[in-house]
């Protein structure tokens, strides 16, 4: 069965310049965090920039810009509210705080209303906030979105490498582009994993300390941009996207 | 593009939209008067709802919308995106938030003509 839906999606994406997903497989190593992050930072750059949250069943995109009480504007579709200068969709606006108990696929048919609905307007970049696993997600976003582009998140743990190894397998095989690995949360107990990243043939684009500030800036972007975490990611994405 | 085989009768088409369905009735069957005219077809669409109908993946119980007491706020973000549903309803007999929409979603053609029907 044709699904009208899916034929408008790359309508609704058409003047987006560049798509980058957040991804890790691994849970807890601060996508949402660098997602929401690199959005904000993008927008002060001058960027149009728009953060589109993924995860349905735990979005947490919406408290660490702390949204609340707003609402898409309908216009023949959705229009996405600005959040400090970003242009922001998350289920929340829907469903509120609840949680959303969604089987696999429920969760492709939210991801395709999502897409099929939001008009986007002309951004430089879409900042795509993704759940954990490398399951229904992962394969729906590399059917639904073409030019999808991926930032690969871990922690300096072997495990999180483990992790990594297999997501970025997948990507290189369906020839998904993959901009680089960013190690988040380095302590001075831990090594940076550099070198076992750049072995598996990636580009590693930098480490970010564990930045105790960052709790307080949770919900608050003025102070989240002012954090060390965010001045070492903003370094990183001046390289990793070459922006000048 | 020949319209020579277009029907010259006038054509009794009904279309199902199901209630979930994100779509405006009076702009759609605008949309598709316009379209058929083009083909010099005469045809007599009737839009027809189908009401949503839910169904419990643990005991079985199906319910639908009206069964449910919930505000037009959340009435309208369940219309935009069904699965928001799952964040406020539950199965009536046993609690679960494990059910399926079973009705109410998708557009088809429900019968062209007298008596045919798809
Ligand atoms: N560099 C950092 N310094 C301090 N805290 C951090 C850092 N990076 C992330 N955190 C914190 O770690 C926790 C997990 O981050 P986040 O929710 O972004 O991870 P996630 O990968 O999105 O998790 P999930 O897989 O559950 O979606 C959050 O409390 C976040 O504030
Ligand atoms: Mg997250
Ligand atoms: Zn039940």
């Amino acid at each position: 069965m044709l699904d009208p839906r899916i034929s408008v999606i790359g309508e609704r994406l058409g003047r987006i310049s560049k798509i980058i997903a957040v991804s890790s497989g691994k849970g807890g190593v601060g996508k949402s965090l660098i997602a929401a992050t690199t959005a904000l930072i993008l927008s002060k750059k001058g960027l149009q920039a728009g953060l589109l949250d993924l995860d349905f069943t735990n979005p947490s995109s919406n408290m660490i810009l702390g949204v609340s009480n707003v609402y898409p504007i309908e216009e023949k579709g959705m229009i996405p509210p600005k959040i400090h200068g970003v242009e922001y969709l998350s289920i929340t606006f829907f469903a509120g705080d609840e949680a959303i108990p969604l089987r696999g696929e429920d969760v492709t048919n939210v991801f395709i209303e999502m897409l099929a609905l939001t008009k986007w307007s002309d951004l430089n970049y879409l900042i795509v906030d993704t759940p954990p696993g490398l399951g229904d997600v992962l394969l729906d976003l590399l059917k639904l979105i073409r030019r999808l582009m991926f930032l690969v998140v871990m922690t300096p743990s072997r495990l999180s490498l483990g992790t990594v190894r297999k997501l970025l397998a997948l990507l290189w095989g369906v020839k998904a582009p993959v901009i680089g690995v960013i190690e988040n949360m380095l302590t001075e107990a831990s090594a940076s994993l550099r070198d076992e990243v750049e072995r598996l043939g990636a580009r590693f684009l930098g480490s970010i300390p564990f930045d105790p500030e960052v709790e307080r800036g949770l919900g608050n972007p003025k102070k989240l941009l002012e954090t060390k975490f965010a001045k070492r990611l903003s370094s990183i994405l001046d390289q990793a996207l070459e922006i000048t | 593009m020949t319209t020579e085989r277009g029907v010259r009768g006038l054509i009794d088409v009904t279309i199902r939209i199901g209630e979930l369905q994100q779509i405006d009735l009076e702009t759609f069957k605008f949309a598709l008067e316009q379209l058929s005219r083009q083909y010099s077809m005469h045809i007599k669409f009737e839009l027809k709802e189908e009401r949503a109908e839910f169904r419990c993946g643990v005991c079985g119980e199906v319910w639908s919308f009206e069964r449910e007491n919930l505000d037009p706020e959340i009435r309208e973000a369940i219309h935009v995106i069904p699965e928001v549903a799952h964040a406020f309803m539950r199965c009536p007999r046993c609690g679960s938030p494990d059910f399926e929409v079973i009705k109410g979603r998708g557009v088809w053609i429900e019968s062209i003509g007298e008596g045919i029907k798809c």
